[in-house]
C-alpha cells in the first residue's frame, strides 16, 4: 500500500526550481532513501512531505490526504527528525519531550511515561535534567529522534539522520532505526552517505538538480551499474556524491 | 487557524517564563520603578505639579501603559526573533498539528498576556505606594490584553521584514523611543506644538496612557475614543502581522 504518492511535485524559490516535476510512491513500512549531492533538492521534498510548505506545483498524497488540504491531520501522524538541532534550548531533556507532545495533544499524564520510555530507548535517561546545551552532538541526535517518536509516527521522516556523527553513535542511530522498522514504521531518510543508504534503505531515489534520476533497491541499482552506489552514482549523474 | 493549536504555543511560552521568570522580572520591575524614583521624585521637585496632581502621581499611571508596551514589544521583536532564527524553535513547532497561523496566533496571544501581567504588577506598586486615586485602575488590566495585541502586532511586521537582529535597533529608536517620550506619560502634549498631538493620536501608546491615566483617578467614561480605538488597531494590524510572517517564514 502507498502511504506517499507524488505526482509532478515541484517547488520553485523565487527563480530557482528546486524540485522539478518529480513522481514516487512511498510503501507502506519500507525504509526509503532520498540519495543526492547537496543542493539536489531532498531536504525540499521532505518539507513538502511533513507540510512545511505546500509544493509549487503538482500533488502530494500522505495517508490518501493532500498536503495542502490537511497538514495538520498529517503532522498529527508523522515524526520528523531535522537536519539541525532545533531543539527547545530553553528546556531540559525531558521538558523538551513534554512540551513537544502538548502540540500533538498527548495528555500531561501519558507524556510524562512516554517521555521515559524514549528517553530510556536512546540511552539519554540519566539526562533528563540536564540542559540542551550540555548535550553532545550525538546526545543531541538521539534526542532528535526521541521527539520525533513522541506521537508514535507512522511515518518517520530523518533529514541525514546520522550527519556529523562519529562511526559509534551513528551505528547507534542506525540500530534503533532497524528497530523502528521492524515494528512497521514507514521510514523516509535523506542522505548522502552511501553506507548508510546501503545499510538500512529498501529502495532509494537518487537526486540530482531537483529531478529523481532513478529509483530502485540499493542492490538492484550496485548489480546494473557495477560496484558501489558511489559508483552508479557517478554513472548516473556524472558527478560525485560527497561535493 | 484553531485556538487549542494556538493555545499550545502559548503554553509553551508560559513553560519557559516559568522557568526563567525569576530574572527577566526583576529587570522590567526595576525599571518602571527607577523612572518613577528619577523623574517622579527628581524632577518632581522641581515640577510639583500638573494639572493639579502631583508630578509623581502625573506619570504613575503612564508607567502602567510604558511597561506594558516594552513588554509586548521585547516578546514579539527580539523574543520572536530568536525563536524563529537562531533557536529554529519554529521550525520544530511546524512539524506537529500546529500551523503557521496557529503559531503566529501563540506569539500574540502570548505577547498579549505578558503585556497585561507586567503591567498589573505596575498597578500593584503604584496602588502600594499610594499613587493611585481610584480602584477603577483594575478596570485597565482587559484593556492591556488588547493594546498589548496591538504592540505585539505592530513588532511581528518588523520581524517579518528585518535582514538581521540588528536592524530592530531601527524599530526602537525610530519609532518604540520616540511614541514612548510623547505618549504624554511625562507631560501633557497638549503643550507641544500640535502636529505632535497628530502623530501622538495614530500611536497605540497615546490612548494607553490616556486610559490608564483616567482609569487610576476614576474617570473611565472619560476615554471611551480611546478604548475603541484600541481594538480597532488590534483589528487593523493582526491579519498585516500575518500575512507578512507567513511569507517571512514559509518560502
Amino acid at each position: 500500500m502507498n502511504i506517499v504518492t507524488a505526482k509532478g511535485l515541484t517547488k520553485d524559490y523565487g527563480d530557482l526550481r528546486a524540485v522539478d516535476g518529480i513522481d514516487f510512491e512511498i510503501v507502506k513500512g519500507e525504509c526509503f532513501g532520498f540519495l543526492g549531492p547537496n543542493g539536489a533538492g531532498k531536504t525540499t521534498v521532505m518539507s513538502i512531505v511533513h507540510c512545511f510548505f505546500p509544493p509549487s506545483a503538482g500533488e502530494l498524497k500522505v495517508f490518501g490526504m493532500d498536503v495542502r488540504e490537511e497538514p495538520s491531520r498529517i503532522k498529527a501522524k508523522i515524526g520528523v527528525m531535522p537536519q539541525d538541532d532545533n531543539l527547545d534550548p530553553d528546556l531540559s531533556v525531558f521538558e523538551n519531550l513534554i512540551v513537544y507532545a502538548r502540540y500533538f495533544d498527548i495528555p500531561a499524564k501519558r507524556s510524562a511515561s512516554l517521555a521515559w520510555d524514549l528517553l530510556a530507548f536512546v540511552e539519554l535517561k540519566e539526562k533528563a535534567k540536564v540542559n540542551i546545551r550540555d548535550l553532545s552532538g550525538g546526545m543531541k541526535r538521539r534526542l532528535l529522534l526521541a521527539r520525533s517518536l513522541i506521537n508514535n509516527p507512522e511515518i518517520l521522516i530523518l533529514d541525514e539522520p546520522t550527519v556529523g556523527l562519529d562511526p559509534h553513535s551513528r551505528h547507534s542511530v542506525w540500530e534503533k532505526l532497524a528497530y523502528l522498522k521492524s515494528q512497521d514504521t514507514t521510514l523516509v531518510l535523506t542522505t548522502h552517505y552511501m553506507e548508510e543508504a546501503e545499510r538500512i534503505c529498501d529502495r532509494v531515489a537518487i537526486m540530482d538538480s531537483g529531478k529523481i534520476v532513478t529509483t530502485d533497491s540499493p542492490a538492484a541499482l550496485m548489480q546494473k551499474h557495477g560496484g558501489t552506489l558511489e559508483n552508479v552514482y557517478l554513472e548516473l549523474t556524472g558527478r560525485s556524491l560527497e561535493n | 487557524m484553531k485556538i487549542r493549536r494556538a493555545f499550545r504555543v502559548w503554553q509553551r511560552h508560559l513553560t519557559v517564563y516559568t522557568k526563567l521568570y525569576k530574572s527577566s522580572i526583576a529587570l522590567n520591575f526595576v525599571e518602571p520603578v527607577l523612572y518613577l524614583a528619577a523623574l517622579g521624585l527628581g524632577l518632581g521637585a522641581y515640577v510639583k505639579e500638573i494639572n493639579g496632581i502631583p508630578y509623581i502621581n502625573f506619570i504613575a499611571p503612564g508607567i502602567i501603559a510604558s511597561s506594558s508596551m516594552f513588554a509586548a514589544t521585547y516578546e514579539c521583536s527580539y523574543g520572536t526573533y530568536v525563536r524563529m532564527t537562531y533557536q529554529k524553535t519554529f521550525d520544530a513547532i511546524l512539524a506537529t498539528p500546529v500551523n503557521i497561523d496557529d503559531l503566529i496566533a501563540g506569539e500574540l496571544l502570548w505577547a498579549a498576556t505578558k503585556s497585561m501581567f507586567y503591567g498589573a504588577i505596575i498597578i500593584i506598586v503604584i496602588s502600594a505606594l499610594g499613587l493611585v486615586r481610584s480602584v477603577d485602575v483594575v478596570l485597565a488590566v482587559p484593556v492591556l490584553f488588547v493594546s498589548g495585541l496591538v504592540f505585539a502586532g505592530i513588532a511581528l511586521l518588523f520581524v517579518a521584514i528585518v535582514p538581521g537582529i540588528d536592524s530592530f535597533n531601527y524599530f526602537y529608536t525610530l519609532f518604540i523611543t520616540p511614541m514612548f517620550l510623547f505618549s504624554g506619560i511625562f507631560f501633557p502634549i497638549d503643550t507641544m506644538p500640535p502636529i505632535v498631538g497628530k502623530i501622538a493620536f495614530f500611536t497605540p501608546l497615546y490612548h494607553l496612557v490616556n486610559i490608564c491615566r483616567s482609569f487610576s483617578s476614576g474617570a473611565p467614561s472619560a476615554v471611551l475614543w480611546d478604548l475603541v480605538w484600541l481594538p480597532v488597531a488590534a483589528a487593523v494590524i493582526a491579519p498585516y502581522s500575518f500575512r507578512l510572517m507567513r511569507k517571512r517564514i514559509i518560502k
